[in-house]
Protein backbone atom coordinates (compact mmCIF):
# COMPACT_ATOMS: atom_id res chain seq x y z
CA UNK A 1 0.00 0.00 0.00
CA UNK A 2 1.21 3.42 -0.50
CA UNK A 3 0.77 4.43 3.02
CA UNK A 4 4.13 2.54 4.19
CA UNK A 5 6.66 5.01 4.22
CA UNK A 6 4.65 7.80 5.15
CA UNK A 7 5.02 9.66 8.97
CA UNK A 8 1.93 8.77 10.91
CA UNK A 9 -1.21 11.01 10.94
CA UNK A 10 -1.01 13.73 13.38
CA UNK A 11 -3.79 14.38 16.45
CA UNK A 12 -4.76 17.33 18.14
CA UNK A 13 -6.38 16.43 21.26
CA UNK A 14 -7.88 19.14 23.39
CA UNK A 15 -9.07 18.16 26.40
CA UNK A 16 -8.97 20.30 30.71
CA UNK A 17 -8.56 17.21 32.47
CA UNK A 18 -5.25 16.01 33.08
CA UNK A 19 -5.75 12.16 33.29
CA UNK A 20 -8.60 12.37 30.30
CA UNK A 21 -5.19 14.01 28.71
CA UNK A 22 -3.45 11.11 29.31
CA UNK A 23 -5.69 8.61 28.52
CA UNK A 24 -6.49 9.95 25.00
CA UNK A 25 -3.05 10.22 24.46
CA UNK A 26 -2.51 6.75 24.96
CA UNK A 27 -5.46 5.99 22.84
CA UNK A 28 -3.96 7.56 19.82
CA UNK A 29 -0.39 6.43 20.02
CA UNK A 30 -1.32 3.10 20.96
CA UNK A 31 -3.30 3.58 17.39
CA UNK A 32 -0.09 4.52 15.79
CA UNK A 33 -0.97 8.30 15.32
CA UNK A 34 1.12 11.31 16.45
CA UNK A 35 -0.11 13.21 19.00
CA UNK A 36 -0.09 16.69 20.54
CA UNK A 37 -2.27 17.26 23.84
CA UNK A 38 -3.41 20.78 25.03
CA UNK A 39 -5.66 21.72 27.51
CA UNK A 40 -7.80 24.42 26.09
CA UNK A 41 -9.50 25.88 23.22
CA UNK A 42 -7.30 28.83 22.98
CA UNK A 43 -4.49 26.62 23.22
CA UNK A 44 -5.73 24.64 20.30
CA UNK A 45 -5.64 27.70 18.55
CA UNK A 46 -2.52 28.79 19.04
CA UNK A 47 -1.27 25.53 17.83
CA UNK A 48 -2.97 26.00 14.81
CA UNK A 49 -2.19 29.73 14.13
CA UNK A 50 -5.26 31.05 14.86
CA UNK A 51 -5.51 34.35 16.12
CA UNK A 52 -8.10 35.29 18.60
CA UNK A 53 -10.78 38.15 18.29
CA UNK A 54 -8.68 40.80 19.65
CA UNK A 55 -6.07 40.29 17.46
CA UNK A 56 -5.74 40.09 13.75
CA UNK A 57 -3.33 37.70 11.98
CA UNK A 58 -1.04 39.59 9.44
CA UNK A 59 -2.09 36.69 7.00
CA UNK A 60 -4.45 33.71 7.57
CA UNK A 61 -2.65 30.48 8.25
CA UNK A 62 -2.73 27.55 5.87
CA UNK A 63 -3.24 23.86 7.07
CA UNK A 64 0.03 23.12 4.97
CA UNK A 65 1.78 26.33 6.01
CA UNK A 66 1.65 24.89 10.00
CA UNK A 67 4.83 23.59 11.19
CA UNK A 68 3.47 20.43 11.66
CA UNK A 69 0.56 19.77 10.18
CA UNK A 70 -2.41 18.61 12.26
CA UNK A 71 -4.39 15.63 10.61
CA UNK A 72 -7.71 15.50 13.12
CA UNK A 73 -8.26 17.96 15.92
CA UNK A 74 -10.26 16.15 19.13
CA UNK A 75 -11.64 17.93 21.46
CA UNK A 76 -13.51 17.28 24.97
CA UNK A 77 -17.16 19.64 24.56
CA UNK A 78 -16.87 20.80 28.40
CA UNK A 79 -14.67 22.92 28.89
CA UNK A 80 -13.52 25.99 31.40
CA UNK A 81 -13.94 29.54 28.66
CA UNK A 82 -14.02 28.04 25.56
CA UNK A 83 -16.18 24.97 25.05
CA UNK A 84 -15.13 22.17 22.51
CA UNK A 85 -18.37 24.01 20.14
CA UNK A 86 -17.08 27.12 20.52
CA UNK A 87 -13.52 25.81 19.10
CA UNK A 88 -15.27 23.85 16.69
CA UNK A 89 -16.71 27.00 15.10
CA UNK A 90 -13.91 29.38 15.35
CA UNK A 91 -12.38 26.59 13.05
CA UNK A 92 -15.22 26.16 10.61
CA UNK A 93 -15.24 29.70 10.48
CA UNK A 94 -11.77 29.83 8.91
CA UNK A 95 -11.40 30.64 5.56
CA UNK A 96 -7.88 28.73 4.67
CA UNK A 97 -7.80 24.93 4.55
CA UNK A 98 -7.44 24.77 8.04
CA UNK A 99 -11.20 24.39 8.64
CA UNK A 100 -11.68 21.31 5.85
CA UNK A 101 -9.53 19.36 9.25
CA UNK A 102 -12.09 17.00 10.82
CA UNK A 103 -13.14 17.93 13.93
CA UNK A 104 -13.66 15.57 16.71
CA UNK A 105 -16.39 16.16 19.68
CA UNK A 106 -15.73 13.88 22.81
CA UNK A 107 -18.38 14.32 25.73
CA UNK A 108 -19.54 12.04 28.77
CA UNK A 109 -22.92 13.10 28.32
CA UNK A 110 -25.35 11.97 25.52
CA UNK A 111 -27.41 14.69 25.03
CA UNK A 112 -29.04 14.48 21.66
CA UNK A 113 -29.55 18.36 20.68
CA UNK A 114 -25.69 18.43 21.88
CA UNK A 115 -24.62 15.85 19.45
CA UNK A 116 -26.72 17.19 16.59
CA UNK A 117 -25.59 21.12 17.32
CA UNK A 118 -22.24 19.61 16.82
CA UNK A 119 -22.60 17.55 13.62
CA UNK A 120 -24.63 20.57 12.00
CA UNK A 121 -21.68 22.64 13.21
CA UNK A 122 -19.12 20.52 10.82
CA UNK A 123 -18.15 18.09 13.47
CA UNK A 124 -17.36 14.60 11.58
CA UNK A 125 -17.64 12.85 14.42
CA UNK A 126 -19.04 12.27 18.20
CA UNK A 127 -17.72 10.20 21.09
CA UNK A 128 -19.05 9.06 24.01
CA UNK A 129 -17.08 9.28 26.41
CA UNK A 130 -14.43 7.31 28.11
CA UNK A 131 -13.21 6.99 24.76
CA UNK A 132 -12.17 3.48 23.80
CA UNK A 133 -10.05 1.69 21.80
CA UNK A 134 -12.28 0.89 19.17
CA UNK A 135 -13.23 4.09 19.04
CA UNK A 136 -9.74 5.04 17.55
CA UNK A 137 -10.38 3.03 14.06
CA UNK A 138 -13.08 5.76 13.46
CA UNK A 139 -10.91 8.65 13.09
CA UNK A 140 -8.90 7.73 10.01
CA UNK A 141 -11.28 7.82 7.76
CA UNK A 142 -12.43 10.99 8.03
CA UNK A 143 -8.72 12.03 7.63
CA UNK A 144 -8.04 9.70 4.49
CA UNK A 145 -11.36 11.50 3.42
CA UNK A 146 -10.69 15.08 3.77
CA UNK A 147 -7.28 14.71 2.25
CA UNK A 148 -8.81 13.51 -0.57
CA UNK A 149 -10.83 16.72 -1.18
CA UNK A 150 -7.86 18.28 -0.55
CA UNK A 151 -5.71 16.52 -3.33
CA UNK A 152 -9.38 16.83 -5.74
CA UNK A 153 -9.44 20.69 -4.95
CA UNK A 154 -5.81 21.65 -5.33
CA UNK A 155 -4.83 18.56 -8.03
CA UNK A 156 -7.66 17.99 -9.78
CA UNK A 157 -6.45 17.38 -12.97
CA UNK A 158 -3.65 15.50 -11.65
CA UNK A 159 -4.68 12.53 -9.28
CA UNK A 160 -2.58 9.86 -9.50
CA UNK A 161 -3.74 6.18 -9.48
CA UNK A 162 -2.17 5.77 -5.91
CA UNK A 163 -4.51 8.69 -4.58
CA UNK A 164 -7.13 7.37 -6.22
CA UNK A 165 -6.50 3.91 -4.50
CA UNK A 166 -6.20 5.52 -1.37
CA UNK A 167 -9.57 7.62 -1.63
CA UNK A 168 -12.41 4.90 -2.74
CA UNK A 169 -12.42 2.21 0.24
CA UNK A 170 -12.72 5.05 2.77
CA UNK A 171 -15.12 6.80 1.43
CA UNK A 172 -17.35 4.47 0.81
CA UNK A 173 -16.87 3.18 4.33
CA UNK A 174 -16.69 6.62 6.36
CA UNK A 175 -19.82 7.95 4.83
CA UNK A 176 -21.95 4.90 6.29
CA UNK A 177 -19.74 5.00 9.18
CA UNK A 178 -20.52 8.31 10.05
CA UNK A 179 -24.37 7.76 9.49
CA UNK A 180 -24.23 4.73 11.57
CA UNK A 181 -22.20 6.21 14.19
CA UNK A 182 -24.42 9.85 14.39
CA UNK A 183 -27.50 7.61 14.34
CA UNK A 184 -26.85 4.52 17.07
CA UNK A 185 -25.83 7.61 19.42
CA UNK A 186 -28.96 9.71 18.97
CA UNK A 187 -31.25 6.06 18.30
CA UNK A 188 -30.10 5.47 22.39
CA UNK A 189 -32.83 8.06 23.20
CA UNK A 190 -35.11 7.86 20.65
CA UNK A 191 -34.25 10.71 18.32
CA UNK A 192 -34.40 11.15 14.92
CA UNK A 193 -31.19 13.30 13.55
CA UNK A 194 -31.73 15.83 10.61
CA UNK A 195 -29.74 15.29 7.03
CA UNK A 196 -26.64 16.55 8.02
CA UNK A 197 -25.44 19.47 5.90
CA UNK A 198 -22.13 18.72 4.02
CA UNK A 199 -21.06 21.70 2.18
CA UNK A 200 -18.76 23.76 3.79
CA UNK A 201 -18.95 27.61 3.92
CA UNK A 202 -17.26 29.12 0.72
CA UNK B 1 10.73 -17.27 40.12
CA UNK B 2 7.07 -18.37 41.00
CA UNK B 3 4.59 -15.59 40.25
CA UNK B 4 1.76 -18.49 40.56
CA UNK B 5 0.89 -17.33 44.39
CA UNK B 6 1.33 -13.67 43.68
CA UNK B 7 -0.88 -13.85 40.24
CA UNK B 8 -3.78 -15.43 42.47
CA UNK B 9 -3.48 -12.65 44.89
CA UNK B 10 -3.81 -10.15 41.93
CA UNK B 11 -6.64 -11.58 40.17
CA UNK B 12 -8.16 -12.52 43.42
CA UNK B 13 -7.99 -8.51 44.67
CA UNK B 14 -8.90 -7.07 41.43
CA UNK B 15 -12.20 -9.75 41.20
CA UNK B 16 -13.21 -7.89 44.68
CA UNK B 17 -12.77 -4.82 43.13
CA UNK B 18 -15.00 -5.62 40.30
CA UNK B 19 -17.62 -7.39 42.23
CA UNK B 20 -17.56 -4.62 44.97
CA UNK B 21 -18.79 -2.08 42.59
CA UNK B 22 -15.52 -0.26 42.64
CA UNK B 23 -14.56 -0.80 39.20
CA UNK B 24 -15.58 -1.32 35.94
CA UNK B 25 -15.06 -2.29 32.27
CA UNK B 26 -13.06 0.97 32.13
CA UNK B 27 -10.43 -0.42 34.09
CA UNK B 28 -10.04 -3.20 31.95
CA UNK B 29 -9.75 -0.74 29.13
CA UNK B 30 -6.67 0.96 30.47
CA UNK B 31 -5.19 -2.65 31.08
CA UNK B 32 -5.25 -3.30 27.60
CA UNK B 33 -3.45 -0.30 26.69
CA UNK B 34 -0.65 -0.88 28.49
CA UNK B 35 2.29 -2.76 27.36
CA UNK B 36 6.27 -2.44 26.79
CA UNK B 37 5.94 1.05 25.45
CA UNK B 38 4.05 2.23 28.14
CA UNK B 39 4.50 -0.40 31.20
CA UNK B 40 3.36 1.55 34.15
CA UNK B 41 -0.09 3.63 32.06
CA UNK B 42 -2.81 2.24 34.47
CA UNK B 43 -0.64 3.10 37.47
CA UNK B 44 0.35 6.98 35.78
CA UNK B 45 -3.50 8.11 34.71
CA UNK B 46 -4.53 6.21 38.43
CA UNK B 47 -2.09 8.64 40.16
CA UNK B 48 -2.84 11.76 37.89
CA UNK B 49 -6.75 10.89 38.61
CA UNK B 50 -6.26 10.89 42.33
CA UNK B 51 -4.20 14.04 42.25
CA UNK B 52 -6.76 15.96 40.21
CA UNK B 53 -9.84 14.80 42.23
CA UNK B 54 -8.50 15.67 45.57
CA UNK B 55 -8.04 19.53 44.16
CA UNK B 56 -11.38 18.92 43.02
CA UNK B 57 -12.60 17.52 46.27
CA UNK B 58 -11.18 20.99 47.98
CA UNK B 59 -12.95 22.97 45.84
CA UNK B 60 -16.18 21.35 46.22
CA UNK B 61 -15.82 21.87 49.73
CA UNK B 62 -14.72 25.13 49.72
CA UNK B 63 -17.51 26.37 47.33
CA UNK B 64 -20.21 24.24 49.50
CA UNK B 65 -18.67 27.15 52.20
CA UNK B 66 -18.34 29.73 50.26
CA UNK B 67 -21.21 29.55 48.14
CA UNK B 68 -23.40 27.47 49.03
CA UNK B 69 -26.12 28.55 46.88
CA UNK B 70 -24.35 28.07 43.45
CA UNK B 71 -25.21 24.89 42.71
CA UNK B 72 -24.29 25.75 38.78
CA UNK B 73 -20.64 25.96 40.29
CA UNK B 74 -21.28 22.74 42.71
CA UNK B 75 -22.78 20.94 40.10
CA UNK B 76 -19.85 22.04 36.99
CA UNK B 77 -17.33 20.91 39.77
CA UNK B 78 -19.02 17.65 40.26
CA UNK B 79 -19.09 17.10 36.68
CA UNK B 80 -15.66 17.34 36.08
CA UNK B 81 -14.93 14.58 39.32
CA UNK B 82 -17.56 12.73 37.21
CA UNK B 83 -15.96 12.60 34.01
CA UNK B 84 -12.06 11.84 35.10
CA UNK B 85 -13.58 8.86 37.76
CA UNK B 86 -15.40 7.60 34.76
CA UNK B 87 -12.34 7.46 32.32
CA UNK B 88 -10.55 5.24 35.17
CA UNK B 89 -13.56 3.15 35.84
CA UNK B 90 -14.30 4.21 38.85
CA UNK B 91 -17.61 2.86 38.87
CA UNK B 92 -18.81 4.09 42.72
CA UNK B 93 -17.11 7.47 42.69
CA UNK B 94 -18.90 7.94 39.52
CA UNK B 95 -22.35 6.56 41.08
CA UNK B 96 -22.09 8.94 43.81
CA UNK B 97 -20.71 11.70 41.86
CA UNK B 98 -24.30 11.47 40.24
CA UNK B 99 -25.85 11.69 43.52
CA UNK B 100 -24.27 14.79 44.37
CA UNK B 101 -25.70 16.15 40.78
CA UNK B 102 -29.12 15.47 41.52
CA UNK B 103 -28.80 17.16 44.64
CA UNK B 104 -27.65 19.88 42.82
CA UNK B 105 -30.52 20.01 40.66
CA UNK B 106 -32.78 19.63 43.22
CA UNK B 107 -30.97 22.59 45.23
CA UNK B 108 -30.58 20.03 48.19
CA UNK B 109 -27.62 21.89 50.00
CA UNK B 110 -27.80 19.02 52.89
CA UNK B 111 -28.31 16.56 50.25
CA UNK B 112 -24.97 17.86 48.78
CA UNK B 113 -23.48 18.15 52.05
CA UNK B 114 -23.77 14.10 52.66
CA UNK B 115 -22.80 13.30 49.06
CA UNK B 116 -19.62 15.00 49.47
CA UNK B 117 -18.71 13.16 52.85
CA UNK B 118 -19.56 9.25 51.08
CA UNK B 119 -17.09 11.06 47.55
CA UNK B 120 -14.55 11.95 50.53
CA UNK B 121 -15.04 8.35 51.66
CA UNK B 122 -15.00 6.44 48.27
CA UNK B 123 -11.91 8.54 47.13
CA UNK B 124 -9.85 7.51 49.75
CA UNK B 125 -10.87 3.77 49.78
CA UNK B 126 -10.49 3.77 46.26
CA UNK B 127 -7.13 5.09 46.59
CA UNK B 128 -6.18 2.54 49.08
CA UNK B 129 -7.05 -0.06 47.35
CA UNK B 130 -5.93 0.79 44.29
CA UNK B 131 -2.41 1.35 46.17
CA UNK B 132 -2.47 -2.21 47.27
CA UNK B 133 -2.79 -3.39 44.09
CA UNK B 134 -0.64 -1.53 42.14
CA UNK B 135 2.06 -2.82 45.16
CA UNK B 136 1.27 -6.64 44.39
CA UNK B 137 1.48 -5.55 40.89
CA UNK B 138 4.73 -4.15 41.04
CA UNK B 139 6.35 -7.21 42.70
CA UNK B 140 6.09 -9.45 39.64
CA UNK B 141 8.39 -8.19 36.92
CA UNK B 142 6.61 -5.77 34.10
CA UNK B 143 6.93 -8.46 31.44
CA UNK B 144 4.33 -10.26 33.92
CA UNK B 145 2.40 -7.26 34.32
CA UNK B 146 1.76 -6.95 30.93
CA UNK B 147 0.08 -10.15 30.14
CA UNK B 148 -3.20 -9.88 30.78
CA UNK B 149 -4.13 -12.99 31.25
CA UNK B 150 -5.77 -12.29 34.63
CA UNK B 151 -8.17 -10.79 33.51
Amino acid sequence: MAMATETPFHVLAVDDSLPDRKLIERLLKTSSFQVTTVDSGSKALEFLGIHGEDSSPPVPVHADQLEVAVNLIITDYCMPGMTGYDLLKKIKQESTSLRDIPVVIMSSENIPSRINRCLEEGADEFFLKPVRLSDMSKLKPHILKSRCKEHYHQEQHQQSDSNSNECSNPTNSSSSDKSISRKRKAEDNGEVLPQKNRSRRS
Amino acid sequence: MDYSNLRRQIFSMKKSLFDQGYLDEQFNQLEELQDDSSPNFVEEVVALFFKDSSRLLTNIEQALEKYPQDFYRLDSLVHQFKGSGSSIGALRMKNECSMFKAHCSDRNLEGCRRSLQKMKREHATLKQKLETYFQLLRQVGPRERAVNSWK
